[in-house]
């Protein structure tokens, strides 16, 4: 068997022998037809390993893993949902649903509660504590809208905790807000340090009682019309009793005439009526 | 109200009898489970496409969005890594425009210390635009980023390679690389919650509705409505992304 | 996560002006990715330099021929290095070849760097280098005769048809090769300039740039080893030769400051809306490596250097110091160049609102001391190739060297 292998080899290498040395007479030497087969290895040998490591569900539903999908699907909720907390604590849910606070998330305040609901005494939503939590949302932000309502941390009820006067489920406050500074902050801030400073709210807005209990029900009035803002700026104008108390010597109510002033413009479309410094 | 609410009503109703307590140690994930669907088809990719709305001029600036965020998708705690997060913008009257931040505006916002006069301020959620044309998937080598059938753009972290291109892509900065896995990350609308009928975490506890999430389409989603009623804008329409997160009151300094 | 990297990241934090989107603050592209095309620029721009000699027939320059492909090689080596160090999963890094992504110009990185090594460089140092191979196997023994062989593919043909044959062949790779080295660094420039989120890198002329920058630190690269080598074995320089390259990198280095100054021109005139960021970028952060480095050392002095040495009677050993001079400040500035296309344009905020910083670590993953030993390497790999395939013109023991040098 081995003198067979042997003798085969050696034919072999007479062949090849032959072979290049038959080189000339071929269209391409040698050395090209070597790098031919080497490069032609190469190519089907990648082809192979492509089709071997490519992964299964690649391509199925575009140029990506199809398995991804199911994967990035898989992952498991913390949050609950606020619809699960109800199906135990309706009670809660009922009141929260017809208060101020109804499009709060019960997980906003009481954190993920996924957990809750599989082993309800082991894993137990935290209950917020102190004034910080019930403050990440209403202390007062010159960026927050206008009508939301915000305090001024220090100036309400400094030390003692929210829910001592509000229920967080329900949280109407116990008395009405009495200032309009209560939910119109900025408006009151930006008022108080302009020339239309000792003017109260309800000097040029008529504001409903019900407005205090129901702001969007119950709009104030807003003035219409330049004559409005004519009753003290006028030429001629006598400032209204309101004003009496205020002392002119400090400051003069400025005068135009009113009819030429501004052409056929109301005053706030030049002037902001909260600070209406002329510039 | 769903129809699996009042069916859910029913059976609280039922459980409440003494001795029930202890039942509810083992019908409780019972429950969860019809609550999430189980009973009804598989979800089927098809037949959903889905947006978000936000309305700016709802924005409190709270940051419950970020750490829900965080909490829900196991997002890394430190201020490097968002998946959303929220700005604030300040346009003093003499025309400098403040745009600020602090840690994704996870733990809200600290008071502005500036005797300066305010012409207007407001706060700014932003997250993935889950962009119909997004440049995010259109550079990535290997094919780890893909836009779903269901509209979501989603990354393969099993596949990623970590070449960060998409990342450099995208531009609103989007993405990220998880510090953890290194591989690229992103909000995904909260995938493995929208498919079982579940809200993203970040509009679930928004506590003004400033985060609107729904279909787009012929649906009858919170969102549908709020396209026909309010005017929309997206970020950077410029770019040609077509984002799939739509704007009201967004204001023209907003990048 | 790593304390360090923590540390880094809340250092940039820091470092932070105007506002940035809270992602921002990591930068994601490191030296590493300034790098990449600073050696894949070397590669085009000294494979285009050695085929001015053979398509072109510069003559002139034939000492660098050899020289300038095995230059090549050794770069084309490193190349992918930095590459791979960078990635998060360098493991997975066989997937470009699996799934390469049609729309993604970062996927063309595993087709072109083939295409380019195995069918243009290797293909043509193979052709080049086969004849002279052979007669040197005749004459060795041991361990380099061994390599020889390997290298030479067994071939054993040096009839005059055969070496005929070799040098068509070369000649039609070089051919073959200019646009292949254009595609090599140009698909590099694509992969910034096609990034529409960034305007600092979205241009047009950002291909046209990356290529004209590479010829220039090609040429120059070549010039420095050419120099250097010929110092280390005390050989003569060929001053027609180095005449020549100045030239050849004088008239580059014209093109190149022309192209950028074009850029910027257009920049300034069009004044689109990132033009404040970008003006702020330039002048605080990248002013020392822009400014100074890029623009004065790296372009203006150079260039009048090499204008007044190469067109002056200045003595023949003055001249050739004074392009070494050139030549090495042209390497920095086009590895400045590539620092502040790369870090510059992640060094302000997409919401073009603030700039933060880039904090380069001296050691880890991407640290300084990778970098520089990944840019030691292909001097190291060239020492090899240097040894292994001799490039200088008494190693071709070729009878008739002007006879059998028709192309």
């Amino acid at each position: 068997m081995i003198t067979t292998l042997l003798t085969r080899i050696r034919a072999l290498r007479i062949r090849i022998r032959a072979w290049r040395a038959a080189s000339s007479r071929r269209k391409f030497p040698t050395q090209v037809i070597q790098l031919g087969v080497i490069f032609v290895a190469i190519g089907v040998s990648v082809f192979l390993l492509r089709q071997k490591f490519i992964p299964e569900s690649f391509g199925e539903l575009g140029h990506y893993r199809a398995d991804a999908v199911t994967a990035n699907a898989a992952l498991e909720p913390r949050y609950a949902g606020w619809q699960a907390c109800a199906t135990c604590h309706s009670d809660k849910v009922e009141v929260k649903n017809k208060s101020y606070h109804r499009n709060v998330s019960c997980e906003a305040c009481h954190g993920p509660a996924s957990d809750h609901t599989e082993d309800f005494i082991e894993h137990l939503p935290e209950v917020p504590v102190g004034r910080e939590p019930c403050l990440a949302c209403h202390s007062y932000l010159v960026s927050r809208p206008t009508g939301f309502p915000q305090i001024l941390e220090e100036r309400h009820n400094p030390v003692r905790p929210c829910t001592s006067c509000h229920d967080p489920h329900d949280p109407t406050p116990p008395e009405h807000p009495q200032e309009c500074s209560a939910c119109h902050t900025s408006i009151a801030r930006t008022k108080a340090v302009s020339h239309h400073a000792p003017l109260d709210c309800e000097v040029c807005h008529e504001v409903p009682p019900e407005h205090k209990e129901r702001p969007h029900a119950h709009l104030p009035k807003k003035p219409f019309a330049r004559e409005f803002c004519g009753t003290c700026h006028a030429t001629d104008a006598t400032p209204p009793e309101a004003l009496r108390g205020v002392d002119f010597t400090v400051y003069e109510i400025p005068r135009i005439d009113l009819v030429t002033h501004g052409g056929t413009l109301v005053c706030w479309q030049c002037h902001y009526q909260h600070s209406p410094e002329a510039r | 109200m769903p129809k699996t609410y009042e069916r859910r009503e029913f059976l609280a109703e039922l459980l409440k009898f003494p001795g029930a307590t202890l039942l509810l140690g083992v019908v409780g994930p019972v429950k969860l489970l019809a609550a999430a669907g189980a009973d009804e088809d598989e979800y089927d990719p098809t037949e959903h496409y889905y947006a978000m709305g936000i309305r700016v001029e709802n924005c409190i600036g709270c940051g419950k969005c970020v750490q829900a965020c965080k909490s829900e998708n196991d997002v890394p705690d430190e201020p490097f890594y968002f998946r959303t997060w929220v700005e604030r913008y300040i346009v003093y009257t003499d025309g400098e425009v403040q745009v600020d931040s602090p840690e994704g505006g996870i733990h809200g916002f600290p008071e502005v210390a500036t005797d300066k006069e305010i012409l207007r301020t407001f706060f700014v959620p932003k997250l993935c635009n889950h962009c119909d044309n997004p440049p995010c998937v259109q550079v990535c080598p290997v094919g780890a980023t893909f836009k779903s059938q269901d509209g979501v753009v989603l990354v393969d972290s099993d596949y990623c390679i970590g070449c960060r291109y998409c990342i450099q892509a995208c531009p609103y900065g989007a993405r990220f690389l998880d510090p953890r896995t290194h591989t690229a990350d992103k909000c995904t609308f909260c995938y493995h919650r929208i498919t079982k009928g579940l809200l993203p975490a970040c509009v679930e506890v928004c506590p003004t509705q400033a985060r609107v999430f729904g279909e787009i389409g012929d649906r009858s989603t919170p969102l549908n409505r709020m396209m026909r009623m309010s005017h929309l804008e997206v970020l950077k329409p410029h770019m040609n992304t077509e984002p799939k997160v739509f704007y009201t009151a967004l204001d023209g300094e907003v990048r | 996560m790593a304390s360090e990297e923590l540390a880094r990241l809340e250092s940039a934090l820091s470092q932070v002006s105007g506002f940035i989107y809270p992602n921002e603050v990591e930068l994601h592209w490191s030296i590493l990715i300034v790098i990449y095309p600073y050696l894949t620029g070397l590669v085009a721009g000294a494979f285009i330099l050695a085929s001015l000699e053979r398509v072109f027939n510069v003559k002139a320059i034939q000492p660098t021929y050899r020289l300038a492909l095995l230059t090549a090689l050794a770069f084309l080596i490193v190349a992918p290095m930095p590459l791979q160090a960078h990635l998060g999963h360098p493991e997975r890094a066989f997937e470009i070849f699996l799934t390469p992504n049609p729309s993604s110009a970062m996927a063309m990185f595993g087709f072109v760097y083939l295409w380019y090594l195995m069918v243009v460089l290797l293909l043509e140092l193979w052709f080049e280098y086969r004849a002279d191979l052979v007669r040197w196997r005749q004459s060795e023994t041991g361990v380099m005769k061994l390599v020889h062989w390997l290298i030479s593919l067994g071939s054993r043909d040096v009839s005059s048809a055969a070496v005929a044959f070799d040098r068509k062949a070369v000649h039609v790779i070089t051919i073959i090769g200019i646009p292949s080295a254009f595609l090599l660094h140009g698909y590099v420039g694509f992969i910034f300039g096609s990034v529409k989120a960034n305007p600092w890198w979205s241009s047009v002329l950002m291909p046209i740039v990356f290529l004209f920058s590479a010829i220039v630190s090609g040429i120059s690269l070549v010039l420095l080893i050419y120099y250097v080598t010929s110092l280390l074995r005390r050989k003569e320089l060929d001053m027609r030769c180095l005449n020549t390259l100045a030239s050849f990198l004088l008239y580059a280095l014209i093109i190149d400051l022309s192209l950028e100054a074009l850029d910027f021109i257009h920049r300034l005139y069009e004044s689109e809306e990132s033009i404040e960021i970008l003006e702020r970028l330039i002048f605080s952060k990248l002013f020392l490596s822009l400014t100074i480095v890029q623009i004065l050392l790296g372009t203006i002095v150079p260039l009048v250097l090499l204008a007044s040495a190469r067109f002056s009677r200045l003595p023949d050993e003055l001249k050739r110091m004074v392009y070494f001079i050139a030549a090495l400040l042209v390497q920095v500035g086009i590895f400045s160049t590539r620092w502040n296309v790369v870090i510059g344009g992640q060094l302000f905020s997409k919401s073009l609102r603030g700039l933060t910083a880039y904090k380069l670590e001296l050691g880890g993953q991407e640290g300084l001391l990778v970098a520089i030993g990944l840019l030691i390497l292909p001097f190291l790999i060239l020492a090899l190739l240097l040894k292994i395939l001799p490039p200088w013109e008494e190693a071709t023991t070729d009878p008739e060297p002007s006879e059998t040098r028709l192309t």
